[in-house]
């Protein structure tokens, strides 16, 4: 891990980041040339028409895919050729995902779905505080085919931050939940930004969001539209859908 | 082949269409269970193919060569009684003959070979037990010399027609041209009296002119057996009663059936273990197949759930659905069936080829009676159609509406493996493993079950190995540890035996005497050989299970475990002893001890008590000798040159020969069943694995985006297999063991007795196998999860 320095990194660096699916004929282009910069601790929310590959881009930050091109930085590592194995390890020590769908252990608790990442994590949180810091505490020893889709979301956010991850990356968290509910996990993931200090990117078809957050990239046909800085943000809880 | 992914194969319906794809992707785990199919139909064809082929065979052969139904020896009989004998009602053809003891000389061989000189059916006679000329021809009536001798004695020792062979008959040494060879239905398992393997080299058979032998044999004018055909549907025991009454006189120790002729009784017990293995084994197979086919079918048709409910909403009816997956099995089942057949006909004809060389039949009828076939189809049928039928009843039950929805995540909460949260010892990834394993326990049962049944397979068939280990040493080893056992024509004096001892290279000898005696005990009658044997015997004696001696006190008897079962008798009660010979004393003798004896039976008194209930002084009828190795040429030269000696028997080769023969039947068996119960491992384990693996296809992919390493992930979906084999190991081992158990019951018979010892090794050994056999079909897997797309499972929620 680079050493914190006065001339530190952005937390990402992309240059001229390109995905191509398929190959001729049948080839579809889902990045055309990506640059982006994005610092430590930022809240970011990315914007953009479905299929405009805003979530390609989170899995190659997040290193569950590749570029075809281009350069991708991870506090000045250069991950665009990383190995397989590599990969894994960025993942394991750096990134917490959140998904639509949850994508839970069904056959662990609430409790044990935390513990099942923190058991693999160099200074982990304990469950128990990571469940605390979403407002679960109390439901701890339930199965997530017990637990509402908010629950089970909420259960995903503090999956992903007991690790202490420097960054948090979240395809649209909020998209199979009400808008109450939605606010919740919003909030959850805003407190983990300022508590742990996460660089946080979150795709949303909802542009409310946005306010929420320090700077908003808006994509259009796999490119980077454009990114706004917000000077003030508002709380998730006064967010209109 | 087609391309099965094309999409547009003329003439296929879109269902049609639909299973060519199903097929298509799912082909490992079609194969998987098609081997396991194939294993089945393969065990039942080869089993009852042979079992009919041998049955058919020997049928034929006793049929065309007039195989007699009863034997009654006698010392010497006028010939006029042979028509007595034929007025005895329920007889239909009766043949008198000389049979004598005999002794050749060889040169390819030291040790004597002992043997039987019989007369040739006469040319006006029934022709019972005609001989099969296989090469040259019968010696010509008037040529005193001339014989036919036994095939398989022939080519033991490169004889020809043309050559000429030294036999010894009745004392006198005599040089015989071989005019031909010739098989018998008497001789298809050639072995002497008295012995346990044939062995073609030290035992010959030779039959010549009825007038010469007679004469050679001082029997002119006189039988030595009559040989009779009984009527169809006449009973044996009556006429042999009517033939003991007529024959006594002339010292007849009593008439026998097929049951106690030795070569039949060898043939026929290799028939009865057949028939257990075809009974046994198919449907085992078939059974796992059945369990297979259901379980894979039920996992397609939960995976196909959606399509199945399009297909409902499309308007197709219950029936289309339940019939496409009946073909779907079909397809399956058809397979194996076919590669069955063809493995089965392949190994039928392989294992063919060995028994011919087992047994000596002029020729092998290779059955094919359309009954064995129709029986493994329409099992087959009924096996792998009822498996699909359950699976497409519960495809067909789908309510379209339900089925269009992605099912709810699975519930943990309620099933075994939710209270394992209290379990804080282990890593979570241990707890998924669990939790899978309890959260559908059905499942695991049938995996654990199916595992079960190959390693169970496997151990009852490595049993015979060392089942036939314990045999081969209580017999060899422990109860007969003589080199050699030499045998004389008739009793002889005391004499005899210190003759014996003064032999060059002997080193010690202990007097041996057998007499014929019929045992009874109340209603139940067996025949037996008794021996006479001297107190505190070394050589020749009766054992315990334990492979302690075990010695007849004055006055009793100790007979073998077989016998007594048979004559439903324990050690102190009595039992009535007719001797068959001499002056043929019965008395009522106790059985002092009960021994144990894994081939043939035993029956023990001390030889000077025999001496004088039979009052001929002190003889013996043979004598187990020790020697010296270095001195066995002149040994055999002395012995060769020794009056009456009837034959010898050499422990080490008749060791060897019955090893060999033993490896020859049942290796091949043996071999072909730890490859088939391999199979059904492979059929169990893969699908287990692959069915779990394409239902948490997104958990691993999570656990991937998670940071899991692909170590670590393989370990959550091949735990589950890892435990599932670790617990059906021990339930395995037990099933193994109750197998073996009813193996050895079953493939006992009068001739050989299967010892029930398991070795520890063998419990090893087919642990090892399956614990083999479920890595590499687990690996098979492992190669998908390494290629998991994390990006696309995914994807796949939206
Ligand atoms: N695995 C894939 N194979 C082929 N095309 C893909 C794949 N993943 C995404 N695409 C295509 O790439 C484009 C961008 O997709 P995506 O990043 O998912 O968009 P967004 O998240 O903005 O809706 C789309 O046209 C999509 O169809
Ligand atoms: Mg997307």
């Amino acid at each position: 891990m680079p050493a914190v320095s006065s001339d530190t990194p952005p937390c990402f660096d992309i240059r001229e980041l390109t995905k191509v699916y398929g190959s001729g004929e049948a080839a579809v282009h889902a990045l055309r040339g990506v640059d982006l910069s994005i610092p430590d601790g930022d809240m970011v929310v990315l914007l953009g028409p479905s299929g405009s590959g805003k979530s390609t881009l989170l899995n190659i930050i997040g290193g569950l895919d590749r570029a075809t091109d281009g350069v991708f930085k991870f506090r000045g590592e250069d991950l665009t050729r990383a190995s397989v194995r590599q990969l894994t390890l960025y993942r394991r020590r750096h990134v917490g995902f959140v998904f639509q769908f949850y994508n839970l252990m069904p056959s662990l608790t609430a409790r044990e779905n935390v513990e099942l990442v923190t058991e693999i994590a160099d200074n982990p949180l304990s469950a128990a505080e990571a469940l605390a810091m979403v407002g679960l505490d109390h439901r701890m020893d339930h199965f997530p085919a017990e637990m509402s889709g908010g629950e089970q979301q909420r259960v995903a956010i503090a999956r992903a931050i007991a690790k202490r991850p420097e960054v948090m990356l979240c395809d649209e968290p909020t998209g199979a939940l009400d808008s109450a509910t939605g606010v919740r996990v919003l909030q959850a993931l805003r407190d983990v930004n300022e508590q742990l200090g996460a660089t946080t990117l979150i795709i949303t078809h909802n542009a409310g969001v946005a306010d929420m957050a320090h700077r908003v990239v808006t994509f259009s046909d796999g490119r980077v539209g454009k990114v706004e800085v917000n000077e003030t943000r508002i709380e998730p809880e006064a967010l209109t859908w | 082949m087609v391309d099965p992914r094309h999409p547009l194969i003329p003439g296929l319906s879109k269902l049609d269409r639909k299973l060519v794809r199903d097929l298509w992707s799912m082909r490992v785990q079609i194969i998987a269970i098609a081997l396991v199919i194939a294993a089945g139909v393969a065990v039942h064809i080869v089993a009852a193919g042979m079992l009919d082929s041998l049955k058919l065979t020997r049928d034929t052969y006793y049929d065309r060569h007039q195989f007699a139904d009863i034997w009654a020896p006698v010392v010497r009989a006028p010939e006029a009684l042979a028509d007595d004998a034929g007025a005895i009602p329920g007889v239909r053809a009766v043949e008198s003959r000389v049979r004598s003891a005999a002794q050749f000389s060889l040169d390819t061989m030291d040790a004597p070979a002992a043997g039987e000189v019989l007369s040739l059916p006469q040319a006006n006679g029934s022709a019972i037990n005609r001989v099969f000329l296989v090469e040259g021809r019968m010696p010509l009536a008037g040529q005193r010399d001339e014989i036919l001798l036994l095939e398989t004695f022939a080519i033991a020792h490169g004889l020809e027609p043309g050559d000429t062979i030294e036999a010894t008959i009745y004392g006198a040494r005599d040089r015989l041209r071989i005019t031909g060879l010739a098989l018998s239905p008497e001789y298809v398992y050639a072995i002497a009296p008295g012995q346990i393997v044939p062995d073609p080299r030290m035992f010959g058979v030779a039959w010549m002119e009825r007038e010469a032998l007679a004469q050679a044999v001082d029997r002119d004018g006189a039988f030595t057996e009559l040989i009779v055909q009984l009527q169809p549907g006449a009973e044996t025991a009556p006429v042999i009663a009517a033939l003991d009454r007529l024959l006594e006189p002339y010292g007849a120790p009593g008439a026998y059936a097929r049951e106690d002729q030795i070569s039949d009784a060898f043939v026929s017990s290799e028939i009865d273990q057949l028939s257990t293995m075809a009974g046994f084994l198919p449907p085992i197979f078939l059974a796992v197949a059945a369990v297979l086919v259901n379980v894979v079918l039920a996992r397609l048709v939960a995976l196909e759930r959606t399509e199945i409910g399009l297909m409902k909403a499309f308007g197709y009816r219950d029936r289309d659905v339940v019939i496409h997956y009946l073909k779907f099995a079909s397809v399956i089942g058809a397979i194996g069936f076919i590669a069955g057949l063809a493995l089965g006909v392949w190994l039928g004809r392989s294992l063919a080829a060995l028994y011919t060389e087992y047994y000596r039949f002029p020729y092998l009828i290779f059955s094919l009676r359309a009954e064995v076939y129709g029986v493994a189809a329409l099992v087959t049928f009924i096996a792998i159609g009822g498996a699909g039928v359950l699976a497409a009843w519960r495809a067909a039950r789908l309510d379209p509406a339900i089925a269009m929805r992605p099912p709810p995540p699975p519930d943990y909460s309620q099933a075994l493996g939710a209270g394992l949260t209290r379990w804080r010892r282990i890593d979570h990834q241990t707890r998924m493993v669990l939790r899978q394993i309890l959260r559908w326990p059905q499942r695991s049962a049938i995996t654990i079950g199916g595992i079960a049944v190959s390693a169970g397979l496997l151990i009852s068939t490595l049993f015979f190995l060392d089942s036939m280990e314990v045999m081969i040493g209580s017999y060899f080893d422990i109860a007969n540890r003589q080199d050699i056992t030499v045998s004389f024509n008739q009793p002889r004096s005391r004499e005899a035996l210190y003759a014996l001892e003064r032999m060059p290279g002997v080193m010690a000898a202990e007097p041996v005497r057998h007499v014929a005696v019929r045992l009874r005990n109340g209603p139940v009658e067996e025949r037996a050989a008794l021996t006479g044997l001297p107190r505190e015997a070394q050589l020749s004696r009766a054992v315990t299970a334990a492979g302690d001696g075990i010695e007849p006190p004055p006055g009793g008897l100790v007979l073998s475990q077989d016998l007594a079962e048979k004559l439903g008798v324990k050690a102190g009660e009595t039992i009535e002893v007719e001797v068959t010979e001499g002056r043929r004393p019965v008395l009522e003798i106790p059985v002092s001890g009960v021994s144990t004896s894994y081939i043939g039976s035993s029956l023990n008194m001390q030889i000077d008590d025999l001496n004088r209930i039979m009052g001929e002084g002190r003889v013996i009828t043979g004598a187990a000798l020790r020697v010296d190795r270095d001195q066995e040429a002149r040994l055999y030269t002395a012995l060769k040159a020794a009056p009456g000696v009837a034959g010898l028997s050499l422990q080490t080769q008749a060791e060897e020969m019955f090893v060999d023969i033993m490896d020859q039947s049942m290796g091949t068996s043996i071999l072909i069943y730890t490859l088939f119960a391999g199979l059904i491992a492979v059929g169990v384990v893969y699908n287990s694995v692959r069915i779990s693996f394409s239902e948490r296809e997104t958990e691993l992919a999570v656990l991937r985006v998670l940071g899991f390493t692909r170590g670590e992930v393989a370990y959550v979906l091949l735990g589950e297999i890892a435990v599932l084999t670790l617990i059906s190991l021990p339930i395995g081992a037990l099933a193994g063991a109750g197998l073996a158990f009813v193996f050895a019951e079953a493939m006992s018979s009068d001739l050989f007795r299967l010892p029930y010892v398991i070795e520890a090794r063998t419990f090893a050994y087919a642990a090892g196998l399956v614990i083999f056999v479920a890595i590499s079909s687990a690996l098979m897997v492992r190669s998908r999860l390494d290629k998991l797309d994390m990006v696309a499972v995914l994807k796949a929620g939206e």
